[in-house]
């Protein structure tokens, strides 16, 4: 039984690394372009994977475009532009920033903006609200009435 | 007052930004290759693997470039389509045969009927790359001047062809 589940295991790994291919590179710096290139290009076919992550054959086939430009020696940004040239923006996940792209890039800046005005008018008009005044009478009252709940 | 506007403009301003969302086709990612010269290739033809074709040999005529696999369900959708708008003679159509077995293509064509004047072999997916292809079919449409001028994702529907091709094809070969 124990032998079965180890055979299990060792079968589910096996599917974790279904997408990935076994890569040589001549150096330390090639296999790290490698793997921040394939982790920053989009799979187009599954769209929200990237092609690091996707089992899609088109991200088989960009996995192993990437590779071969590094052993061109092609540098990671023409690896870049000849992604875009192809796919354009959409296959980076960092796009760069354009006119096109500016709302995405500046969208969350301009709400904290938005978010941090709106907290600070309503923190002052909060400040500003009249201290109420109690008068003697009342006072009074609300100390009988404590007093009144302290000894039930 | 503000107190009510306020929020009325807040939710306009969700509501229209959440119906253009509505009407994004996120899956149609616009080409960067529309107006740009053909990607170059030298590819061999399906049915005669020892002539090659190749971009440079179809200036100054208009044609599609249609990407094709026999795997590919919805270029079964498509076929019919392809068919009948090859039996109007108005444009050359060169069919990509995109990652697909010879044997299977020929088959596929065989059974199906043939709209391509050729197609051409792909068998790693190279040419699909510099194509840019990432969901078959895709159909592109190509000038005299071998300039890329449209590109359609997924299958071409029977309307899609009086309401886009032919007009634009009509419009390419009157220019010179």
């Amino acid at each position: 039984m124990k032998y079965l589940f180890i055979a299990f295991l060792l079968l589910l790994s096996n599917m974790a690394c279904a997408g990935v291919e076994y890569r040589q590179f001549a150096n330390p710096e090639q296999q790290e372009a490698y793997e921040d290139l394939t982790s920053e290009l989009r799979c187009l076919v599954c769209q929200n994977q990237t092609i690091a992550d996707s089992n899609a054959e088109l991200a088989a086939d960009l996995r192993r475009q990437v590779y071969e430009m590094l052993q061109q020696g092609k540098s990671k940004q023409d690896i870049a532009t000849f992604m875009t040239d192809r796919y354009g923006d959409f296959v980076l996940y960092k796009p760069p920033f354009k006119l096109k792209t500016g709302l995405l890039w500046l969208g969350p800046v301009a709400f904290l903006v938005i978010g941090l005005i709106a907290l600070f008018l309503f923190a002052r008009r909060k400040k500003n609200a009249e201290a109420v005044t109690i008068s003697a009478e009342k006072q009074q009252k609300i100390r009988r009435l404590l007093e009144k709940g302290d000894q039930s | 007052m503000l107190k009510f506007i306020l929020p009325l403009l807040l939710f306009i301003v969700l509501a229209v930004f959440l119906a253009l969302g509505l009407n994004l086709h996120p899956s149609e990612i616009p080409s960067p290759l529309i107006d740009k010269p053909a990607p170059v290739f030298s590819a061999p033809k399906l049915q005669s693997p020892e002539e090659k074709l190749s971009p440079a040999d179809l200036k100054g005529k208009v044609w599609l470039f249609n990407v094709w696999a026999s795997w590919c369900a919805s270029c079964r959708l498509e076929h019919p389509i392809l068919n009948q708008l090859a039996k109007q003679k108005a444009v050359i159509i060169i069919g990509l045969n995109y990652k697909d077995e010879p044997i299977a293509a020929k088959g596929w064509l065989a059974q199906l009927g043939n709209p391509y004047d050729v197609s051409i072999m792909d068998q790693d997916g190279r040419i699909g790359i510099d194509w840019g292809v990432y969901g078959v079919p895709e159909t592109f449409v190509v000038d005299k001047h071998g300039v890329i001028r449209y590109k359609h994702t997924g299958p071409v529907t029977a309307e899609d062809v009086p309401q886009i091709f032919l007009p634009l094809i009509a419009k390419l070969q009157a220019e010179n």
